[in-house]
């Protein structure tokens, strides 16, 4: 994984972790991988690791059982979802907004967008 | 383990390699000390290491000036390969075997066997990637409480850096402490948490890595450009 320079690596390494909750990729219950593996899996320092399950079981994301291991909690792929769906939108409206777009041309941008990728799916 | 460092001081004729260091390592961490040619950064080391004397200061390993016993706890790889190039890996994990009490053979050849080298290997028909996974490999073999690694990334390819840093990460022992020197900064971006910087023998500056990030919205790249760009 690539990280970048503005934002703290354990934020980055949640961002992706969380991703691949929302995605399926990895379902509740799952065990994950020890602090230091995770460290060695994504080329980060093992406090980095530690600090990364930390906050994750601080948000209630996974869960740690004693000598056994750190685990996917359940029920919190729809919250974990809303959260990105919101983020990822705001950042859209804040790049259209700098461009100078009110919200009735961000609508009708993002409409006229999505009509025309349809059509071109539908063709394919 | 904590190592302190006070006023630590090497002056070669009218020259201070290192000057006035004060410097305190906490087990645990993975530091980075970075810096242009000629900044001091292997000659601190040397002197950690016990290669080279110090001129004048003080270093201290928990509380206790350090000595030849603490010394047995410090482990420093040079950038220069130091094997003869008549030995096989076997022969350097034999010569790691004599040399040092703490070396564990076993481990050192899972190591190697996990990057695909064999102890038969001739190191001269070693390549330089092959060559750092073998002395990284020996390095973290040991259980040091400090191991100090000089360019451990120098003149060596992209994949082979990552099986190194992943070695390092993976192979660190909990509560020691590790020191990496490195031209390469955005390599030790992920891998370090502290980053100290040296500046004509002095230390310009330390600090932690996701702290710097938070704070000031900059990487250990970025810090570093602040630091010795100026004109």
């Amino acid at each position: 994984m690539d990280f970048t320079n503005d934002k703290p690596i354990y934020l980055q390494v949640i961002e992706d972790i969380t991703s691949r909750i929302v995605s399926g990729e990895i379902t509740a219950g799952e065990k994950l991988p020890s602090s230091r593996e995770l460290a060695v899996t994504y080329r980060i320092n093992p406090n980095t690791a530690s600090r990364v399950y930390a906050e994750l079981e601080r948000r209630g994301i996974v869960f740690t059982k004693r000598g056994i291991g750190t685990f996917v909690s359940d029920g919190n792929v729809s919250d974990l979802k809303n959260e990105k769906v919101t983020k990822a939108v705001g950042e859209f409206v804040e790049t259209m907004r700098g461009l100078g777009l009110n919200d009735k041309e961000i609508e009708a941008e993002l409409s006229a967008y999505l009509k025309e990728r349809n059509q071109n799916e539908n063709r394919v | 383990m904590k190592i302190e460092c006070e006023g630590l001081t090497k002056s070669y004729f009218a020259k201070r390699a290192v000057d006035q260091v004060n410097l305190e390592l906490t087990g645990g961490h993975i530091y980075a000390l970075l810096g242009p040619n000629g900044s001091g950064k292997s000659t601190l080391m040397k002197i950690l290491s016990g290669l080279v004397k110090k001129s004048e200061g003080s270093i201290s390993v928990d509380g206790k000036q350090l000595d030849w016993r603490a010394r047995e706890d410090i482990s420093y790889t040079p950038t220069e390969p130091f094997f003869y190039s008549y030995m096989k890996v076997s022969d350097v994990a034999a010569y790691y075997d004599d040399f040092f009490k703490d070396f564990d053979r076993a481990r050192f050849y899972d190591l190697i066997k996990d990057m695909e080298i064999s102890p038969d290997m001739k190191v001269r028909s070693l390549s330089s990637g092959m060559l750092a996974k073998v002395k990284i490999a020996a390095a973290m073999a040991r259980r040091s409480k400090l191991i100090l690694l000089d360019e451990p990334f120098n003149g060596i390819d992209l994949l082979s850096r990552d099986v190194l840093a992943k070695m390092i990460i993976g192979e660190m022992s909990e509560g020691s402490s590790l020191v990496i020197s490195s031209h390469m900064v955005e390599e030790l971006e992920s891998i370090v948490d502290m980053a100290v910087f040296m500046k004509n023998g002095r230390i310009a500056e330390m600090c932690d890595v996701e702290t710097l990030r938070i704070n000031e919205n900059k990487s250990i790249a970025d810090k570093y450009r602040e630091i010795y760009s100026e004109v």
